[in-house]
């Protein structure tokens, strides 16, 4: 299993999918968060193996620019 | 996937663009691209007195950042709101941007106008007498900030205020005005707003960056930002059109792009046009800035200013530093893709 931390939530995956694949199985929008794994940014392609570090950064930051 | 110009492995993939880049390549890329969009929209030139509105988020640090780089000269803004929530929102900011400058942008000086020093109340305060409570404060906030910067701009000399909006932001406004057919805001909703009547020049260096890119481009370049939002900010209805956008984007690689660069296109092609019986503006009658009403203006209203002297700006200048801390700087940052910070 790999566990993918979001804010401050964890979720799990089975290992050996795709970033992408194991995002759309935790309900998350691909086009809203970067992918870090082992923290190095990736792209969604990158296939999670057991032992993998995975976190997820939001891309919608800020306001107060607006 | 491998970066196309050097085969290592790549941070992005742009589907919109058919293009993906490892660390390095991203960095080069983004600044090139920031210089493309700043010539296309002719948004100014070397000589200009650039003043960017930083809010401590990815978008109007990375700005600061790619500005430098690319050699032109820009100082920081910074509105101390007075909004903390349970995160501490604006010391938090205050302190992630005080940072960056020290290290990035050592040579530039750093305005910051705190509301409370400077008017009297906070943001949260304001907006409560205001609305008695109910509803939140971006209405109060948006007044205000927008004030503060025109009038900074003016008062200090500079020929250009920059902000940080992406693509995300932009669409989600123009999705939102559309929906509602604002034509008005339809025929100002531009990269560019020239100077009038006393309003500094607008421009949006940004705006054909999708907001992973400029988030992507934060983390490359190691910059600390502010990864919370305002606490106002969560479940607004810009957010709500964001997250409708991206559902497009996933079924539909471009489609945001499309939607914002095709709407430019018609608007540059006189698609919409402003009124023609525009509003006259008037100079408010105790600080001078224009105003559509005879009187008061909506600023000195809402703060109940009845003095041109209490309505004039104290910002804190930090004094500039020499040039060679800079370049040390320069290089610490260069392309490092750890996000371990975070
Ligand atoms: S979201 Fe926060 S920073 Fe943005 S306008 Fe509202 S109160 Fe101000
Ligand atoms: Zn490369």
């Amino acid at each position: 299993m790999i566990q993918i931390t979001f804010r401050n939530k964890k979720f799990e995956v089975k290992d050996n999918i795709t970033a992408r694949d194991a995002l759309k199985k935790i309900g998350i929008d691909p086009e809203s968060v970067l992918i870090t794994v082992n923290r190095k940014l990736v792209t969604d392609d990158v296939v999670l193996r057991q032992g993998d570090e995975v976190k997820l950064v939001a891309v919608v930051s800020g306001g107060s620019n607006q | 996937m491998r970066c196309r110009k050097c085969n290592s492995s790549a941070v992005i993939n742009m589907r919109h663009h058919k293009l993906a880049l490892c660390g390095e390549h991203y960095g080069e890329w983004f600044v090139d691209s920031t210089q493309r969009a700043i010539e296309k929209y002719k948004m100014f030139d070397r000589d200009a007195r650039i003043l960017v509105a930083v809010s401590g988020g990815k978008d109007s640090l990375a700005l600061w950042d790619v500005l430098t780089r690319l050699g032109y000269t820009s100082d920081g803004l910074y509105i101390g709101l007075g909004i903390q929530g349970d995160i501490a929102y604006s010391d938090q900011s205050l302190a992630r941007i005080r940072e960056f400058q020290e290290k990035v942008v050592p040579a530039a000086t750093l305005h910051v106008v705190d509301i409370q020093e400077t008017y009297g109340k906070t943001i949260p305060q304001i907006a409560r007498e205001n609305t008695r409570g109910h509803g939140k404060p971006c209405a109060a906030c948006g007044l205000t900030k927008r004030y503060v910067m025109n009038r900074l701009a003016a008062e200090r000399g500079y020929t250009v205020l920059a902000t940080g909006h992406n693509l995300d932001d932009e669409a989600a406004v123009l999705m939102q005005n559309t929906l509602h057919w604002q034509t008005g805001y339809l025929a100002r909703q531009a990269p560019v707003l020239e100077a009038s009547d006393g309003l500094a020049r607008k421009v949006k260096p940004f705006c054909r960056f999708y907001e992973r890119e400029t988030a992507t481009y934060a983390l490359v370049r190691g910059i600390d930002y502010v990864y919370d939002e305002c606490p106002h900010a969560v479940g607004n209805l810009t957010n709500f059109y964001k997250t409708l956008l991206n559902q497009l984007e996933n079924e539909s690689p471009g489609a945001k792009l499309q939607f914002y660069i095709q709407f430019l296109k018609a608007r540059a092609e006189g698609f919409f046009q402003a009124p023609a019986d525009k509003t006259e503006l008037h100079a408010c009658e105790v600080c001078g800035q224009p105003t559509t009403a005879p009187g008061r203006c909506a600023f000195c209203r809402m703060w109940n200013i009845t003095s041109a002297q209490s309505a004039v700006i104290s910002a804190d200048a930090i004094p500039v530093r020499g040039q060679d801390e800079f370049d040390d700087v320069e290089a610490r940052v260069a392309e490092s893709v750890d996000v371990s910070g975070l």
